[in-house]
Order: C-alpha cells, then structure tokens, then sequence
C-alpha cells in the first residue's frame, strides 16, 4: 500500500477536477433559474421538478430490485403515508428489506 | 458560516399564514437562515449519516484496493463529496489514470444535482447567494432528500440544508478513513440493509411531495422516461432525463 500520508500531483490534480466539475454541477441549475428570467410556464415546470427528480431515481431503482425491495417500499408508503414520521418509516423499510431477503 | 443571528420564530411571527395554500411556492419569504435550521438538519440527518457510513467504508476499501493513499482518499471525500461518482472514479483508477474519462463520469453522475438544486429555488430564492451556494455544495442525495421534505411540509427553516449536510460530511469523510484502514477485513453492506436508506428516504419524499392529481401525469411522464433511459444509456443520465421530460410536460400543458 502507498504510504498514508502520500499526495501524489497527478492524483490530487485529477481529485480537484473531479471537485470542479462537481461544483459546477451542485450550484450550476440553481445558478441558471437565478439570473435567467423565469416565466409562469416555466415556473409550472419547476415546481415539478422535486418530485419528478424523485420518481426518476425512484424507479429504476425499484425496476432492478427484486420481491423484498418492493415489499419494504410498500411497507414505506403506507407508514409514511399513515404516520408522516420519516424516521419510523426508513427504520420500517431497513427491517423490511433484511427480513424479507432472508425470507423470500 | 451561519452567523446569521435571524431566528425563525420571528420570521415566522412578522408573516404568518399570508395563504393557506400549502403548495411549495407558498410564500417562500418566509423561509429564514438560522442556527434553529441548522440545528434541525444536522440531528435530523445524523440517523441516516451512520447509514451512508457503509457506504463511506465501502468507498474508502476500494480506493484503497485502487492504490488510493489514506489521504489521497480523504482528501476526495472532503473535496468532491458525491459517493456515486467517487465509487465510479475509484473503480475506473488505472495506471496511467484515464483522467478525462474519470472526470467526464464524474460530471455525469452528478449531473442531476443541477436540477436537484433547482428544484430548491422556490424555497431559497429570497435567501443569499452565500446561504444558497454553501449549502449546494454540501448538498448529497440523502441531505437534499430530508430537507425537500423538511420544506414540502411548510416549514421554512433554509439552513436546513445545511445543517444535514454537515453532518453528512462529517460521516463521509470518517468512514472513508475507516474504510481504507479496515481494508478488505469488511463484508458487504447490503447484508444490513444500509443500501436500502436512499431508496426509503425517496419514497418517503414522494408521499410528501404528491399534490393530489395534478401530480400524476408529471410523475408518470417521469417514470417512464427514467426506466427507460435507465435501460438505454450509461451512467446516471436517466435522473436529469426523467425531470426534464415532466417539466417539459408542465410547461407545454400550462394553460392549455
């Protein structure tokens, strides 16, 4: 193994612009709606944006999952749905998804 | 950072209920930035920064197997912070290191993040470029996930954000030192169900989010795209894809 404390140039040099890139991805949308001029239409289209961004990761993270992923999503749904308390949920959905992949 | 001494309470006494609309572009005036939404975020976030610390010490045995040094990892936990696009990175590590390939991945899974930041500008767009762009940074998944609920529910606490990602951070950057230490003593972390977190906390989000049936054709224009692209195309295009399809769809059915 290198040594722990070793900073090679080349690697830091690639680290700090995969920083950069990723910087410019983070603020890079929030920066483009602050200074362009956003017109009620295009506004209807952001206000869709936070829950279609999450069904976008959502889905195809469900698709490739299997039987015990669906189950313990469902199991979210309906205790987030009932209870609005995010913590019971994820701790209903982590015990889900162990037990039924031990079972199914 | 956060000296802003602005405490939501009295935000909230000088203007409150100027609607009872609860959708997300409700008065957004009233979101502050304050130590109390700071606070909030970072406990609120701490549960689920453990869980991601699988992910931290997954990353950190790999960049190690890659023949990252301690601080060569943790130097990329603290400066890129984004877990997908450092687990790619580490996995596509070579000698001599393909640099442009890496980069260009690393741009492309974290890609979505622009829109994800986006989506935060009907809450944030009274706060200041610092309050916003400080906490873009710190900005992953998991922290924008629990504060997009956090204001979906109408509070207005804007450092929220922050705050969670802090807390993030902090975990992020240990567990990789502890990954690289533990080397490849560790086992799998799908065994505890800690892979599980993100996809719950995203279902929680879309109980939150879902504004009756307004809602359903977006989602469903959303859906489709996403599972499809997710099939068609490399990386994680299929995210920005998929947001971008259902706002395509708002904007072309507003009014009409």
């Amino acid at each position: 193994m290198a040594d722990v404390l070793s900073l090679e140039p080349l690697v830091v040099g690639v680290i700090l612009a995969m920083t950069v890139v990723t910087v410019i991805a983070k603020v890079g949308g929030i920066w483009l709606v602050r200074h362009v001029e956003v017109s009620d239409r295009l506004q209807a289209g952001l206000d869709v944006l936070p829950g279609a961004i999450v069904i976008a990761v959502l889905g195809p993270e469900l698709a490739a999952g299997g039987p015990a992923e669906w189950g313990a999503a469902a199991l979210v749904l309906v205790v987030m749905w009932r209870t609005e308390s995010i913590v019971l949920a994820l701790v209903t959905g982590v015990v889900a998804v162990v037990s039924l992949r031990t079972l199914l | 950072m956060a000296t802003d001494t602005e405490s939501d309470a009295a935000a909230r006494s000088t203007a409150s209920d100027a609607t009872g609309d609860d959708g997300p572009d409700s008065d957004p005036e009233r979101v502050t930035f304050g130590w109390d939404g700071l606070r909030a975020g970072f406990l609120a976030c701490l549960p689920v920064a453990v869980g991601v610390g699988g992910y931290g010490v997954a990353f950190g045995v790999l960049a190690n197997q890659a023949g990252l040094s301690l601080a060569e990892a943790a130097l990329m936990s603290m400066t890129v912070f984004a877990g997908a696009s450092q687990i790619i990175a580490v996995e596509l590590w070579a000698d001599p290191i393909p640099i442009a390939a890496i980069v260009a991945t690393t741009f492309a899974v974290n890609v979505r993040y622009s829109l994800m930041g986006a989506a935060l500008q009907p809450w944030f767009r009274h706060l200041s470029p610092s309050q916003i762009y400080s906490s873009l940074v710190l900005m992953a998944d998991e922290n924008w996930a629990l504060s997009m609920q956090e204001l979906a529910s109408g509070s207005r606490r804007g450092a929220f954000l922050l705050g969670s990602g802090v807390a993030l951070w902090l975990c992020w950057v240990g567990s990789t030192i502890l990954g690289v230490l533990a080397g490849e003593s560790v086992g799998d972390p799908a065994q505890y169900g800690v892979d599980f977190i993100l996809a719950a906390v995203f279902v929680a989000l879309a109980v939150e989010l879902w504004d009756g049936r307004s809602t359903l054709a977006p989602w469903l224009v959303a859906l489709a795209t996403s599972v499809l692209a997710a099939n068609a195309l490399p990386g994680q295009w299929y995210i920005p894809l998929g947001g971008f399809a259902a706002a395509v769809v708002e904007v072309v059915r507003h009014d009409g």
